[in-house]
């Protein structure tokens, strides 16, 4: 218990860093994540994240220095040029989208094994540090990498509160706003580029594979909670700031199962888990589009219709 | 640089060439299913399925403590159906976008998946990495008796997947084809279309588990997808397509393990680049020759007219 004192006190330092440049990680990506979602580019984030292991090891090969800075980089680079790829082969209209995205999701991912094996025949060849970015390992993040994580986390939230009004026009009438003269191509990108960022800057604490559920979960949960934009961005903000908090913390109380997993309780699954709680009790309680009130509404309708003039069902 | 491939030893030994087998057998069992997937644009529900199957192969682990094929099939089979069943119902009551729908499940019952796994990595050896990538190089090592012959499990059970797989294809190819091509009026004539889709993915879900071994939960995701949709590139016949498929699910796994055999690194990773590459240039192949024909029709229409452009047949 004292451990759980400690922890709920934030009297580490290095805790509280990495409790802080997570949770607002997953701000950024629940506010990323929503447009994303209402522009139907939901799993775009995904195709991002597998191929980022490629160019973690690509990283790993060309820089001399291997530290986390440099290998998201990495990531970065080739996460966009899977996006690019995908875009140029989505030109040709019998290649089908769904198609194209689980190949490129697949086959990155597959690029990245087998240079991760090669990294770990050569000499010296040491694979910890890539395995950690398998599931994520928030507790081995030291307070640099937090500091770097907080910043590309800012900097996209700002983003995306700055544009906004033009992200709301895109996703929902793109048509409209390409005819007042909005640049909708140049904001596809950006957002794009924001998923980029955020799933990379991601991966320490979440994982290559669970890491698009930090741009899915809240944004679904908070979907439910409001038809308005700016309460959708709020809520979902503050489910995922709520997800990494919970799960974080969890990961790092709960006594270790003794397991593989570096031991402990891996991050990124328990912070997934904790979202996906959180979306249920919000799609069961949630006052207009909740489960609960629309079989209440049902119930009372049902009452309501005298017999015989229903559903013959 | 990547040692070059060691020579003192025999290249291609018997333990190869059952590496070799199990992977064209895995490749083409998985491809023959996908083609479906393809046909019907659930490519991502073959991603999402994948990926949730894990919680059941874990349970399976928990509940028997063995790492016997059977269980696991069951509970693989249970949890994809269930995969199918949770994303379209949030799809239809929860109104969440379809991709988001398919992101929030895969993503939640993987973590959960992942933590079972950590929980039972206490009983059984068991390496939640090699779950992403399998460990096709392992596979010569674990052998069963069959018919008087010392065969690896893995090949065992995936050729009995691929007859089984032939089998229904055949006896079902009425009801395939026609709810995949025209689903209303494939109801309309009687034809229960809920449950061709639900044997579907069962017969998804029992292929990925018995491949897992061998290949992972991601990287079979690229035997499902790619040789569907890169045979759909080239032809619009259904038989051509299958068979196509077939053909390039074949190359794609002999191509994949020989690379992967002499550049000494991962053969499932291999197979999943190869086939990513196979898409691609596909695409640029298929997308150049139109490009050439139309620019000089009587290249390759010599008795006709320039044809009237047409992007879907």
């Amino acid at each position: 218990m004292p451990e759980l004192l400690r922890l709920l006190s934030l009297q580490d330092a290095s805790t509280r860093m990495v409790m802080l440049s997570t949770a607002s990680l997953a701000m950024a990506a629940a506010l990323v994540g929503s447009l994303a979602m209402l522009r139907r580019r939901a799993l775009a984030g995904d195709a991002v994240a597998h191929a980022s292991l490629p160019g973690i090891c690509l990283a790993w090969f060309v820089a001399g220095d291997r530290s986390l800075a440099v290998l998201l980089l990495g990531a970065l680079v080739l996460g966009l040029a899977s996006m690019a790829t995908m875009a140029l082969v989505q030109r040709w209209p019998k290649a089908r989208e769904d198609a194209t995205t689980a190949i490129a999701i697949s086959g990155f991912f597959g690029l990245g094994i087998v240079l991760s094996r090669v990294i770990q025949n050569q000499p010296g060849g040491n694979r910890a540090g890539l395995d950690g970015f398998l599931f994520g390992k928030a507790a081995t993040i030291v307070s640099t990498d937090a500091w770097l994580v907080l910043g590309v986390a800012v900097a996209v939230a700002a983003t995306v509160l700055a544009l906004r009004k033009e992200f709301g026009l895109l996703c929902f009438d793109r048509d409209f706003a390409a005819g007042i003269g909005r640049p909708v191509h140049r904001l596809d990108a950006i957002l794009l580029v924001l998923v980029a960022l955020v799933t990379v800057a991601g991966l320490p604490s979440v994982g290559v594979v669970l890491v698009v559920a930090l741009l899915v979960i809240p944004p679904a949960a908070a979907r439910c909670w409001s038809g308005s934009l700016r309460t959708m961005l709020a809520v979902a903000a503050v489910i995922g700031a709520a997800s990494a908090v919970i799960g974080t913390g969890l990961s790092a109380v709960l006594p270790p199962p003794g397991g593989a997993v570096g031991g402990g309780w891996p991050t990124g699954p328990m912070i997934v888990l904790t979202a996906a709680a959180l979306f249920v009790v919000s799609l069961a309680v949630a006052p207009e589009r909740g489960v609960l009130v629309a079989l209440w509404r049902h119930h009372r309708l049902r009452a309501t219709v005298p017999p015989g003039h229903g559903s013959t069902r | 640089m990547i040692d070059p491939p060691i020579t003192a030893m025999p290249w291609f030994t018997a333990d190869d060439a059952w590496m070799l087998a199990t992977a064209v057998l895995a490749s083409v069992s998985c491809g023959l299913v996908g083609c479906w997937l393809v046909l019907r644009r659930l490519s991502l529900l073959g991603d999402a399925i994948s990926h949730a199957v894990l919680p059941g192969i874990a349970g399976a682990f928990l509940l028997t403590g063995t790492r016997d094929v059977l269980p696991m099939l069951l509970g693989a089979t249970i949890i994809g159906i269930a995969t199918a069943f949770i994303s379209s119902a949030l799809g239809r009551w929860g109104r969440v976008d379809r991709d988001a729908a398919m992101g929030v499940t895969f993503t939640s019952l993987f973590a959960l998946g992942v933590v079972m796994m950590s929980l039972a990595a206490r009983q059984v050896d068991l390496d939640p990495g090699c779950v992403l990538h399998g460990l096709l190089e392992f596979v010569p090592f674990d052998t069963v008796a069959l018919l008087g012959v010392q065969v690896p499990r893995a090949a065992a059970w995936l050729g009995g997947a691929l007859m089984v797989d032939v089998v229904l294809m055949l006896a079902f190819l009425k009801h395939l084809r026609a709810t995949s091509f025209d689903p209303a009026h494939a109801a309309s004539v009687g034809l229960r279309v809920s449950l061709v889709h639900l044997g579907l993915m069962a017969t998804v879900a029992a292929n990925t588990v018995v491949a897992f071994e061998a290949v992972g939960s991601i990287l079979v995701v690229a035997m499902l997808v790619a040789p569907g949709a890169t045979a759909r590139l080239w032809t619009d016949r259904l038989g051509s397509m299958l068979w196509l498929a077939a053909g390039i699910a074949a190359a794609t796994a002999i191509v994949g393990t020989l690379a992967a055999i002499g550049f000494n690194t991962s053969a499932a990773g291999m197979i999943a680049t190869v086939s990513m590459v196979g898409y691609v240039g596909s695409v640029a192949a298929v997308a150049a020759g139109r490009t050439v024909r139309r620019t000089m029709p009587h290249a390759s229409t010599p008795l006709t007219m320039q044809q009237p452009r047409s992007d879907r047949p």
